[in-house]
């Protein structure tokens, strides 16, 4: 393979700086020690982190957050599960007009979901609620947690089920001895995915969550519209952390191309 | 055994039927019932919504102003992303990995967050990009990028570039490189290779990308609403604004259902572009 020229990693610098920048500045301001927004310069303060414990409403926010994502994501890998198998191994009539349906919530713009929702949850009385939030959720993480299940569904052996069913394991045997141990990478994998995507979602949840059910984007987003100060600089950096060291443990695990472009490993190169 | 597989598809129909198309059908209907600031919304079929935001010149504005942002976010993704993925599928296997990470990570952290980092680069006259800009001798005054389209756009380009990256990479792994030795070995130069060989495998790539990243930038909110503010409205800010400090939902449900016909017909004729480009290149 030919080797990137000067030019070419010149420009890479480039574009790394560009993506990387925003998120480092959001870091360093985090660290001042004055009360206003600004670089620091010759001292470095943990006070605005501090600060936090002093807003309980960011730390419930974010405990709500991780609840949800993490009620919401197994709900969806578990309803994914037999979709997965059902569209893995059979052709029916409807199989693709299904996936095409499971899969529209990446498609439909998270707006218009959150204005559905919102209409919804207050005719049928959720409106505001927890279980309102994690019915949307589940909606809108479903497609991640079956594109991971239903990609190692489709690449399950099926000749190591046969050989079980041949040695005289019963179905539900077969199931729970042969077939779910072999898809639980992809379903692990599924719900990390379909965690991170619900731990982030705030376009839809600004619409459904109320004063006392706000995740911690929403939370975040909503004090941001007021002003902004360090000390939501300060939120936000926590987050980055916590995102930052959650991808480096799933590239460890999974391979983060695998988990985006959603192909099982050792396909491609 | 005929019905087993629709028997295991069973638990996510029900969810779809009763969350999704259900919620969805309530917002269409909801866009044609009337609205008064005492009498609030009145379930009765009239079209005053939809004339007001097909006939109106502010909703024309408004909505010219989103599918702008959206069409230059999705040019400058493409012209510089496109790019980066070729870079990055050719380098070696640490940096190749670890380069990945740095540029499709992004996607995983908080909208909000990488928003915010803009607001405080941009950060009104005295912003780190306008230093930066005027130290290089680009530009002699600052330029206002708070509250403005250019700001909007900047910010947009950042938050969904991975998107665009992501799909010309998946396209740069279908290809051979054996083509590109061949052309090399029959004395093509560099930039033939890219422009005759590379450039019209990764077509479909980039024209998935340039979907996904229109539909997005089209839809997004929090960017938007952070460094666009209360005077540089988009569709997804106005019809946040009715639905939650107005409370004219059925005007805020009319606008939403509009973009998402809109963006349909976008992916819908994209993606027949993508098809018949694709029957063309390798028929």
């Amino acid at each position: 393979m030919s080797r990137n020229g000067p030019i070419a990693l010149a420009y890479h610098a480039l574009f790394v700086t560009f993506m990387l920048a925003p998120i480092l500045v959001v870091c360093f301001v985090a660290f001042t020690p004055e009360g206003y927004l600004s670089f620091p310069t010759d001292r470095w303060s943990l006070r605005w982190f501090y600060a936090i414990a002093q807003y309980p409403e960011f730390i419930s926010a974010f405990w709500r957050s991780l609840w949800l994502g993490a009620i919401s994501s197994a709900i969806a890998v578990g309803i994914s599960v037999p979709a997965a198998l059902a569209i893995a191994r059979y052709r029916f009539p409807g199989r693709e007009a299904m996936t095409a349906l499971f899969m529209s919530p990446l498609m439909i713009p998270h707006l218009v979901l959150g204005i559905a929702f919102l209409r919804f949850f207050t005719q049928i009385g959720l409106g505001g609620t927890f279980t309102g939030l994690v019915l949307s959720h589940i909606v809108v993480v479903i497609p991640f947690a079956l594109r991971l299940t239903l990609a190692s569904a489709v690449g399950l052996d099926r000749s190591i089920e046969h050989a079980a069913v041949s040695l005289g394991a019963s179905e539900s045997v077969v199931l729970r001895r042969i077939t779910l141990p072999l898809v639980l990478p992809g379903l692990v994998s599924g719900w990390a995915l379909a965690f991170i995507n619900s731990f982030d979602e705030v376009t839809m949840t600004v619409f459904i969550a109320a004063p006392g059910t706000e995740t911690l984007p929403v939370r975040m987003f909503l004090y941001i519209q007021d002003n902004i100060d360090p000390l939501v600089t300060s939120v936000s950096a926590c987050v980055i952390a916590i995102t930052v060291a959650a991808l480096l443990v799933l590239d460890r695990a999974f391979g983060l191309e695998r988990l985006l472009v959603g192909r099982s490993a050792g396909h491609g190169r | 055994m005929k019905a087993a597989p629709y028997l295991l598809c069973v638990p996510a129909l029900v969810l779809f039927a009763g969350v999704v198309i259900v919620p969805l059908a309530m917002t269409v209907l909801l866009s044609f019932h009337d609205w008064g600031q005492y009498k609030g919304i009145e379930p009765v079929f009239i079209l005053k919504n939809w004339q007001e935001v097909l006939g109106d010149s502010y909703f024309h504005e408004m909505f010219a102003r989103t599918f702008r942002i959206a069409f230059f976010v999705t040019l400058l993704a493409a012209l510089f992303g496109a790019p980066e993925a070729y870079i990055l599928n050719r380098m070696r296997s640490p940096w190749r990995g670890i380069f990945l990470l740095v540029i499709l990570g992004p996607l995983l952290i908080s909208v909000v967050a990488r928003t915010l980092g803009w607001a405080l680069l941009f950060g009104g006259n005295s912003g780190l990009v306008n230093k930066a800009l005027m130290g290089m001798g680009l530009i002699s005054a600052p330029l206002p990028f708070m509250f403005t389209e250019i700001g909007v756009v900047v910010a947009l380009t950042h938050v969904l570039m991975p998107y665009m990256v992501l799909a010309v990479w998946a396209s740069l792994q279908r290809l051979d490189p054996q083509v590109e030795n061949a052309a090399v070995a029959l004395g093509a130069g560099p930039f033939t290779v890219l422009r005759r060989i590379v450039l019209p495998q990764v077509m479909p790539g980039i024209l998935s990308g340039a979907v996904i990243v229109y539909a997005l930038a089209a839809s997004a909110f929090a960017t938007p609403a952070i460094i666009g503010g209360r005077r540089l409205k988009v569709a997804s800010t106005l019809a946040y604004d009715e639905f939650l400090n107005t409370l004219n939902w059925p005007l805020g449900a009319a606008v939403a259902v509009l973009l998402l016909l809109a963006l349909i017909a976008v992916i819908w004729g994209a993606n027949r572009l993508v098809e018949r480009r694709y029957a063309q290149v390798f028929a």
